[in-house]
C-alpha cells in the first residue's frame, strides 16, 4: 500500500523523489498542503535542479472522507447530496452523473422535461466551473483581475441555481428519477439573460489575456501532453480534447436531453496549456449555444419519473459516465437488491488528470508547474473524495 | 548667530525628520490606494470597514503588525535575519535624500546626486539577498537568488537610461537636471521616449512589481524572500518595497517628467493651470464634505470632515502664493509650494501605472524576464544612449538643428527596437530541459 503511494505520479519511468539519490546540485521542495497556488490541499515534492523540475511526485489524500465507504451505509436518496462535495465546483454535474447512474440501475427513464432542465443547469454548472478554473489559473500564472471578472458571471449563474433550488455551491438539484423541484417561472428569462451577456463577457476575458505576450509566453509550449500519452493515462475531458483526441461522452454517448442539441467539441493541436485554455473557452461558447437551444423549447409534462419513494435497485450493477466539466465523471454501483448499494466506486476525473503531471512538468520551471496546476483544472474534493 | 546662517544645517535636517516620520504613513496609504485601484478595477469596492471608505486602514494594519508576535525560525541566523529588513529600509529611505521634491524641498543637492541614489539604492539588495539567505527555507533563497539576478540584471538598462537623460542634461545634480528641462522647455520624456520606456520597465522591475514580481511571486513561492518574516520585520520590507516605489517614482519624474514643472512652465497661455492645484484640493473637500452626513459612525463622521478641512487647508496653501502681491515672501514661495505639488502629483501619476500594470498583466516567468532584461532592454538601452550622443554631437559639433538629430535619433532606436523583438521571438525555449538533454546523449561518455 504505502509502495503504491510512493509511487504515485511517478509515471513510466518516474522518479521517485524520496528514493532516489540527490546530485549534488539538487534540491527537494515541498510545495503544498499548505501552498497558494496548489488549489487546495495538494502537496507536490518536486525534485529540482536550480529551478528545473526533474522530478516530482504528488502526495494526495488530505481531503479523503472516504465518499465512497459513506455510500454503503446510506440509502440511494441519502447518498445523492454527498457526491455534490466531491467536485463542488461543479456540483450539479455531480449530482446528474450519479441520479443517471441510479436511474439506469432501476431501469426508469427521468421525463422529458426533467432531461431539459437537467441539461440547462449542467451546461450552466460547466460554464461556472470553468470561470472558476478561468479565474484561478490566470491568478496563478499572475493575472489578478480575470479572477473577479470570472466571479461575477459565475455569481450570475450561482444566483439561478439559488432561485431554482435554494442553494448556490452543493445544490442537489435533481433527484433520482427526475427533478427535486419544479423549475420557477423566470428560469428561461435567467438563463436567456445571461447568455445574452455572456458573450461579450468572454470576448473580455479574451482581449485581457489571448493575445497578450506575457500569457502566450507563458502557456504556450508549457505542459505539453500529447494525444498518444493522454489516451494511454486515461485522460478525459478538455485536457484530452486539447491533445487533438475529439472525444466528449456528450456526443459518444448522449444522456440527458444532448442528443437533441446543436454543439461543437472544440479540440486542440499541440496539447499545451495554451489549446487547453483555448478549448475551454470555446467550451464555454459551446455550453451557451446549448443552454439557448434549451430554453428555447421546454417540453411540458411531469419532472419525476415512475419512482417510489424506497428504492430497491434489482441486484446487479451498473456503470454510468458523463461528461463532467473536468472529464469523464463516472459511477460504477453495485446492487444487492437492498435499500442501500453494496458498494459505489466513482472515477473521478481529476484524479485520473492529475497523474500526467509528472510527465507534463518534467524540464519545466517552477513557475511552470503552477500554470501546469492550474491547467489540469483539479479539485481536491474529487481528487480524494 | 544669525538666522541665516544656521538655516543651511536646520533645514535638511527638518526635511529629513520629515520624510522618515512621513514615509512609513506615506506607504500605508500607497498600499490603501493601490487596494483602492485594485478593486475599483475588479468590479468591487476594496477596504470600506476601517474609516470611511476605509481610510483607516493602513493605520489598522499598521498596529496589527506592530503587536504581532515576533518570530524568528530556530534554523534562521539570527544577526542577518534580525539586520537584513534594517539594510533594506535604511538604503530605500537614504536615496530620497538627494530628491528635490520642489526647487525648495531637498534634503541636500549634491553634485554627485543621481551617482548617488544610484548606489544606495542598489544596496536595497543586500536586504533582500541576505534576509532570503538567513531564513533557511528553500522559498525564500529562491526568492532572494532570483530577486538578486533581476535587480542586477535590470539595474543595468535602467543606468543606461539614466545615462540617456544625463546627456542631456549635462549633469548629475538633481536640481540641475530639472532646470535643464525648465530652461530648454522640453521634458525630457519628449526628446527621449525610448529611454524613459526603459526605465519605466527596468524601475517595475527594480522594485519587484509585477509583471516582474518574481522574487515573491506569491503563487510559485508563497512570498519569496519574505516568507520566512513577521510581524513588524515584515512591515520593515514592505515599507522598503513602497519607499522604493517612491523613489523610482521620483528618479523618473526628476528625469523624464520635469520634476517640479508645471506642464507649459514657460507657456503664458497655459498659465491658467496653476490653478489646477487648488481645484484638484477644492473638489477632494467638496467630495469629502458631502460624503460627511452619509457615514454611518459618529467617529467617521468627523474623520471625513477633517480629511476635507485638511485639502481645504492645502488648498488655502496652494492660493496664498497666487493671490500674494508680486514680490512678497508668499508670491516669492510658490515655486516651492507648487512645485512640491506638481512634484507629487507626478509621483502618483508613476505609481499610479504601476498599479495599472500590475492588474492588468500576468507574471513573466525568470528565464524570460531574464530573457526581456539581456537581450531586449540592455541592447535596446545602449543603442537609445548612443543615438542619443550622436544626435547631441551633430548638433554641438556640425550645428544640425536640434529638432531634426534627436527625432532622427528616436526613429533609429525604435527601428533597432523592432529588430530585437523580431529576432528576440525566435530564442524562446519553453522547456528548458530538452535541448541539454539532447547535448547529454549526444556526448561521448567516459565511464
Amino acid at each position: 500500500m504505502a509502495d503504491r503511494y510512493n509511487n504515485f505520479g511517478g509515471g513510466s519511468g518516474g522518479v521517485n523523489v524520496e528514493t532516489t539519490v540527490l546530485g549534488a546540485d539538487e534540491i527537494i521542495l515541498n510545495m503544498g498542503p499548505q501552498h497558494p497556488s496548489t488549489h487546495g490541499v495538494l502537496r507536490v515534492k518536486l525534485r529540482l535542479d536550480g529551478e528545473k523540475v526533474v522530478g516530482s511526485e504528488c502526495v494526495i489524500g488530505y481531503l479523503h472522507r472516504g465518499v465512497e465507504k459513506i455510500a454503503e451505509h446510506r440509502s440511494y436518496q441519502q447518498f445523492a447530496p454527498y457526491v455534490d462535495r466531491m467536485d463542488y465546483v461543479a456540483a450539479v454535474s455531480n449530482g446528474l452523473g450519479y441520479c443517471e447512474a441510479v436511474e439506469k440501475l432501476m431501469q426508469v427513464e427521468a421525463p422529458p422535461r426533467a432531461r431539459v432542465i437537467r441539461t440547462i443547469l449542467t451546461e450552466l454548472q460547466r460554464i461556472a466551473s470553468h470561470l472558476f478554473w478561468l479565474g484561478t489559473h490566470a491568478l496563478d500564472i499572475g493575472a489578478l483581475t480575470p479572477l473577479f471578472y470570472c466571479l461575477r458571471e459565475r455569481e450570475e449563474i450561482l444566483k439561478i441555481f439559488e432561485k431554482y433550488c435554494g442553494a448556490r455551491l452543493t445544490t442537489h438539484a435533481f433527484r433520482i428519477g427526475g427533478l427535486q423541484y419544479e423549475a420557477y417561472d423566470e428560469l428561461e428569462k435567467d438563463v436567456e439573460r445571461f447568455c445574452k451577456d455572456f458573450d461579450k463577457r468572454i470576448d473580455e476575458y479574451e482581449a485581457l489575456l489571448t493575445e497578450n505576450r506575457i500569457w502566450v509566453g507563458r502557456t504556450k509550449g508549457i505542459g505539453i501532453l500529447t494525444a498518444k500519452d493522454a489516451i494511454a493515462m486515461g485522460v478525459t475531458g478538455p485536457v484530452l480534447r486539447a491533445s487533438g483526441v475529439q472525444w466528449d461522452i456528450r456526443k459518444a454517448m448522449p444522456y440527458a436531453a444532448y442528443d437533441q442539441y446543436e454543439f461543437s467539441i472544440p479540440t486542440g493541436k499541440n496539447g499545451d496549456t495554451y489549446d487547453r485554455y483555448l478549448v475551454r473557452l470555446e467550451e464555454m461558447r459551446q455550453s451557451r449555444r446549448i443552454c439557448l437551444q434549451g430554453i428555447e423549447n421546454i417540453p411540458a409534462g411531469p419532472i419525476l419519473g415512475k419512482v417510489g419513494k424506497v428504492l430497491k435497485p434489482p441486484p446487479g450493477e451498473v456503470y454510468h459516465s458523463i461528461e463532467a466539466p473536468k472529464g469523464e465523471l463516472g459511477y460504477y454501483i453495485v446492487s444487492d437488491g437492498t435499500t442501500q448499494p453494496y458498494r459505489v466506486r466513482i472515477r473521478p476525473p481529476s484524479l485520473i488528470n492529475l497523474e500526467a503531471l509528472d510527465q507534463m512538468i518534467r524540464g519545466h520551471l517552477v513557475a511552470d508547474v503552477v500554470a501546469v496546476i492550474g491547467t489540469l483544472d483539479i479539485v481536491l474534493g474529487e481528487v480524494d473524495r | 548667530m544669525n538666522l541665516n546662517a544656521i538655516l543651511p544645517y536646520v533645514l535638511p535636517v527638518l526635511f529629513a525628520l520629515v520624510i522618515v516620520a512621513l514615509l512609513p504613513l506615506v506607504a500605508g496609504y500607497i498600499v490603501l490606494v493601490e487596494r483602492k485601484v485594485m478593486a475599483d478595477m475588479q468590479v468591487r469596492l476594496g477596504p470600506m470597514r476601517v474609516g470611511p471608505h476605509g481610510l483607516l486602514q493602513p493605520i489598522a494594519d499598521a498596529v496589527k503588525l506592530l503587536l504581532k508576535e515576533d518570530i524568528i525560525p530556530e534554523s534562521a541566523d539570527r544577526l542577518l535575519f534580525w539586520g537584513a529588513p534594517l539594510i533594506s529600509v535604511t538604503a530605500a529611505m537614504l536615496a530620497l535624500a538627494a530628491l528635490p521634491i520642489g526647487p525648495f524641498f531637498q534634503i541636500a543637492d549634491l553634485n554627485i546626486g543621481l551617482l548617488y541614489i544610484l548606489g544606495i539604492s542598489s544596496l536595497g539588495i543586500f536586504g533582500i539577498v541576505l534576509g532570503g539567505w538567513a531564513s533557511n527555507s528553500h522559498y525564500s533563497l529562491m526568492g532572494a537568488l532570483r530577486s538578486a539576478a533581476q535587480l542586477v540584471s535590470y539595474e543595468t538598462s535602467a543606468g543606461m537610461a539614466i545615462v540617456g537623460a544625463l546627456l542631456l542634461a549635462g549633469t548629475l545634480s538633481t536640481r540641475g537636471i530639472v532646470q535643464e528641462q525648465a530652461d530648454t522647455g522640453w521634458w525630457f520624456i519628449f526628446v527621449a521616449p525610448v529611454g524613459f520606456f526603459i526605465y519605466l520597465v527596468a524601475s517595475i522591475a527594480e522594485t519587484n512589481r509585477a509583471p516582474f514580481d518574481m522574487p515573491e511571486a506569491e503563487s510559485e513561492l508563497v512570498a519569496g524572500y519574505m516568507t520566512e518574516y513577521s510581524g513588524f520585520r515584515w512591515a520593515l520590507y514592505f515599507l522598503a518595497e513602497y519607499t522604493n516605489m517612491v523613489v523610482v517614482a521620483s528618479i523618473a519624474t526628476t528625469l523624464f517628467l520635469g520634476g517640479w514643472l508645471r506642464p507649459f512652465a514657460n507657456t503664458r497661455v497655459f498659465n491658467f493651470l496653476d490653478y489646477f492645484p487648488l481645484l484638484l484640493m477644492l473638489w477632494v473637500a467638496g467630495y469629502c464634505f458631502r460624503r460627511t452626513p452619509k457615514q454611518p459612525v459618529q467617529v467617521q463622521k468627523m474623520f471625513m470632515a477633517t480629511v476635507g478641512l485638511l485639502c481645504l487647508a492645502m488648498a488655502a496653501v496652494l492660493t496664498a502664493p497666487l493671490i500674494a502681491p508680486a514680490g512678497s515672501l508668499l508670491a516669492s514661495a510658490k515655486p516651492g509650494i507648487h512645485g512640491a505639488f506638481w512634484f507629487l502629483f507626478k509621483v502618483a501619476a508613476y505609481i499610479y501605472v504601476f498599479m495599472w500594470l500590475r492588474f492588468t498583466f500576468p507574471r513573466y516567468r525568470f528565464d524570460q524576464l531574464m530573457r526581456l532584461g539581456w537581450q531586449f532592454l540592455v541592447p535596446l538601452s545602449i543603442v537609445n544612449v548612443m543615438m542619443i550622443a550622436v544626435a547631441l554631437a551633430l548638433h554641438r559639433q556640425l550645428g544640425w538643428p536640434n529638432w531634426i538629430t534627436l527625432p532622427l535619433g528616436i526613429v533609429l532606436t525604435l527601428i533597432a527596437g523592432a529588430y530585437l523583438l523580431a529576432t528576440g521571438e525566435k530564442h524562446e525555449h519553453p522547456r528548458v530541459g530538452e535541448e541539454e538533454e539532447q547535448q547529454e546523449e549526444e556526448m561521448p561518455v567516459n565511464a
